[in-house]
């Protein structure tokens, strides 16, 4: 590694060359004031001028976030030019803001309103006109607000390396550039596939989830019998809402919460996971011995389905028709679950908390209505739960562990729980289809060639005879990959999962907000490093659970039992399973 | 959302072809589109989107970036009025806004029957014969508010008279 020699505010350092001095600065123990600036060059690379420091050897200040160490390098962060330098750049990007902090959801994780802290900025310096606003509500998702946007562009650079898509871009000139779909469209009507992943890089409110608190509070207050489940990966992440470190699983604490929140009964989606095994691997085994379409594809991430309905609307077929898990649960606590307990199913309100913006989105989809009810009702996602504790006042940190409700339905196995990372669903799925081809169970049911943040991983398994080649994606850049190959007629797998967000559901669009400067007790990487705590965490709790293949799961077994009878029968279908089509990219 | 002709798909496809050797072959794909049909609108952009892999909004950005990029038809008479300092002081608003009473537009518009497009400039070079105007490469030198409407007139005349 070639290293430079730099000073900074006197003191001699030795780092890496072709750093930032951003970078640089952070490695050495500074915090230059920063805000466009992210991970990797997620951003447009030195636009909003927040991070300015004197460099020798350069003319005037410089952007610490694009201008690179070098050799002999002083840097001088607390100089008086700097630091006046720094709050007037702050300044004037408030003077083009929608400063209505207090109404903001994004308050309390807002990068602009931290910098102007730090930098000591002043309120209204700078009057005059202001850029025309365009507020985009019209998804079930994300909202768009152009007043926040300080045009960083980081939500572009995401779209892009995760999805290959960047559905959002600069549009216009000047003092009337705004950060838009094509033609300012609203999200709704174009290819977005609502995963998220731009609002949890936004330094601002500019996009955020449409809350649903409103919804669930209204359930609650009108007396509907109102349940909540939640997604495997939402106890990887919802303790950071409280400050604890990253990958701290609070699988006990949010049930705990949950219940002291008013939810009549707790659940986990974890039983609908291992509910979406039964069929999906039960779909597999039948698409593979009676020649249906191949490679199944796997359809639990609403991202990756809306990207299929836009992108590859050819290639549906190939998509399992299972619900999700959080869907499937919903139609059977609407039905099998209403039945046993006496409850009338219109009075039942399902919420669903969820690592996901896609989520809220999905459970609106016309194919996701059962007798004539939503499946869902509502879809909070990991954010929201923490505002919902804290505004009930619950000390989360201090609860105690407390289990899920277990009645009829909501035991889970260790394989519903993975679900949450990249590799998952395929994990859980094998340990399954293992048994129903060989009639035997898995000896060691840890499959690690499907794990891990690789872009694209497979792997060939060999059981009773059959050949089953597998492939893993996760992010539509990857998942692109595999589809082009379907297209082309060259795949050779037979079961491919894709996951919409990178990493899986654990780094999902509606997780808590990975902001290094709120973080500062994590390590100086936790930007590269957050997706694998958060999947460890979940991959701990599978190796905790007694049982962990989905057929073992004795609520799923009497399920069969008593209601569905076989997996793929027609109730199951019924209950169970969707259709998907595909969507026109930009609806006039 | 409108359908491109087949023709004009094959034109498209054509114009990106001449540029796939280039890096960044958006600028020259998009002039020459603009040149050959006068405006670039989204049904051709996503076709372009298509072609190169440049997503829809980054085209869409680029050209609503550049004034030589148009989203929409122009008319068949393209009035530019020069709004630079020297005509603006000699009076090119008064001119401007002249024709815009008269054909019914604003700056920036096509007229409905797609004659007309009105087009704010800035500076054209023409300072010495300021207040000018061109309307399709003709100039039109030291122009008053009241001989806007002989020039209006003759081309609506030029189109058999109507109105």
């Amino acid at each position: 590694m070639a290293t430079v020699h730099i000073k900074i505010e006197g003191v001699p350092y030795e780092v890496e060359a072709g750093l930032t001095i951003l970078e640089a600065a952070k490695i050495c123990g500074y915090e230059i004031p920063s805000l466009c600036a992210f991970n990797h060059g997620e951003c447009s690379r030195g636009s909003c001028r927040v991070c300015l420091v004197e460099a020798t050897g350069a003319r005037g200040l410089v952007a610490s976030c694009v201008y690179p160490v070098a050799e002999g390098m002083e840097i001088t962060i607390s100089s008086p030019k700097a630091v006046e330098a720094r709050r007037t750049s702050v300044e004037l990007l408030l003077s083009n803001h929608n400063v209505n902090c207090q109404q903001c959801d994004k308050n309390g994780y807002c990068e602009l309103l931290h910098v102007a802290k730090v930098t000591g900025a002043r309120e209204g310096m700078y009057q005059g006109a202001k850029t025309p606003v365009t507020v985009d509500k019209l998804t079930p998702s994300i909202k768009r607000d152009t007043s926040k946007c300080i045009l960083c562009g980081r939500c572009i650079e995401r779209c892009k390396n995760a999805h290959g898509l960047s559905v959002l871009g600069f549009e216009k000139r000047g003092f009337n550039t705004i950060v838009a779909p094509a033609e300012n469209r609203s999200f709704a009507n174009s290819p977005c596939i609502l995963c998220g992943q731009c609002v949890s890089v936004c330094p601002t409110g500019a996009l955020m989830e449409v809350s649903e608190i409103d919804k669930v509070d209204a359930a609650m207050k009108a007396g509907k019998y109102v349940v909540v489940q939640t997604a495997p990966a939402v106890r990887a992440a919802l303790g950071e809402e409280f400050g604890m470190p990253i990958g701290t699983a609070v699988t006990g604490k949010m049930a705990a919460a949950l219940r002291r929140l008013g939810f009549k009964k707790v659940f986990d989606t974890n039983f609908g996971a291992d509910l979406t095994i039964m069929e999906e691997a039960n779909e597999l085994i039948a698409r593979m011995t009676e020649g249906g379409v191949l490679p199944m594809i796997t359809s639990c991430s609403p991202g990756w389905v809306n990207y299929a309905e836009y992108y590859y609307g050819d290639l549906l077929p190939h998509l399992s028709s299972c619900k999700s898990p959080h869907e499937m649960f919903g139609a059977i606590l609407k039905s099998y679950y209403c039945e046993k307990n006496g409850i009338n199913p219109d009075d039942m309100f399902v919420v669903s908390v969820m690592p996901c913006t896609a989520k809220k989105y999905e459970k609106e989809r016309p194919q996701l209505v059962t007798n004539g009810r939503k499946d869902v009702d509502a879809v909070l996602t990991t954010r929201e739960l923490g505002k919902l504790i804290k505004r009930a006042g619950i000390n989360f940190n201090k609860l105690p562990d407390e289990d899920f409700d277990y009645d009829v339905v909501g035991d889970y196995t260790g394989a519903g729980v993975i679900f949450g990372a990249t590799g998952g669903v395929m994990e859980a799925a094998l340990r399954t289809a293992a048994y129903k081809l060989s009639g035997e169970e898995l000896k060691n049911v840890e499959l690690h060639e499907v794990r891990g943040l690789e872009g694209i991983k497979e792997a060939e398994y060999n059981i009773a005879g059959n050949k089953i080649k597998v492939a893993v994606a996760h992010g539509m850049k990857n998942a692109k990959v595999l589809l082009d190959q379907i297209k082309e007629g060259t795949s050779e797998y037979q079961f491919i999962e894709i996951m919409g967000c990178p990493g899986g559901c654990v780094s999902g669009g509606g997780q808590p907000y990975v902001k290094p400067c709120f973080l500062p007790n994590e390590d100086v990487d936790i930007l590269d490093t957050y997706r694998q705590k958060r999947a460890d965490a979940l991959y701990r709790e599978d190796e905790g659970r007694p049982l962990r293949a989905s057929h073992l799961n004795p609520q799923i077994v009497e399920l069969y039992k008593d209601y569905l009878g076989e997996p793929n029968s027609h109730k199951a279908h019924e209950l169970l399973h969707t259709s998907y089509a595909a969507k026109e990219k930009f609806k006039d | 959302m409108a359908h491109l002709s087949d023709a004009a798909v094959v034109k498209i496809n054509e114009i990106c072809d001449r540029y796939v050797d280039e890096t960044t072959p958006l600028m020259m794909i998009l002039s020459d589109i603009q040149k050959e049909y006068g405006y670039i609108p989204l049904e051709v952009q996503e076709l372009v989107s298509k072609k190169t892999g440049i997503s829809v909004a980054e085209i869409y950005g680029v050209v609503t970036f550049y004034s030589f990029f148009s989203l929409k038809p122009k008319g068949k008479y393209v009035v530019g009025c020069c709004l630079g300092t020297a005509c603006y002081v000699k009076g090119a608003q008064q001119v401007i806004d002249k024709f815009s009473e008269l054909l019914g537009i604003k700056p920036g518009e096509t007229s409905e029957d797609g004659l007309f497009t009105l087009d704010a400039l800035r500076c054209i070079g023409a300072c010495g014969i300021a207040p000018a105007v061109t309307i399709n490469g003709t100039v039109y030198p030291k122009l008053t508010v009241d001989s806007v409407p002989k020039i209006v007139a003759q081309y609506r005349n030029a189109e058999g008279g109507a109105q």
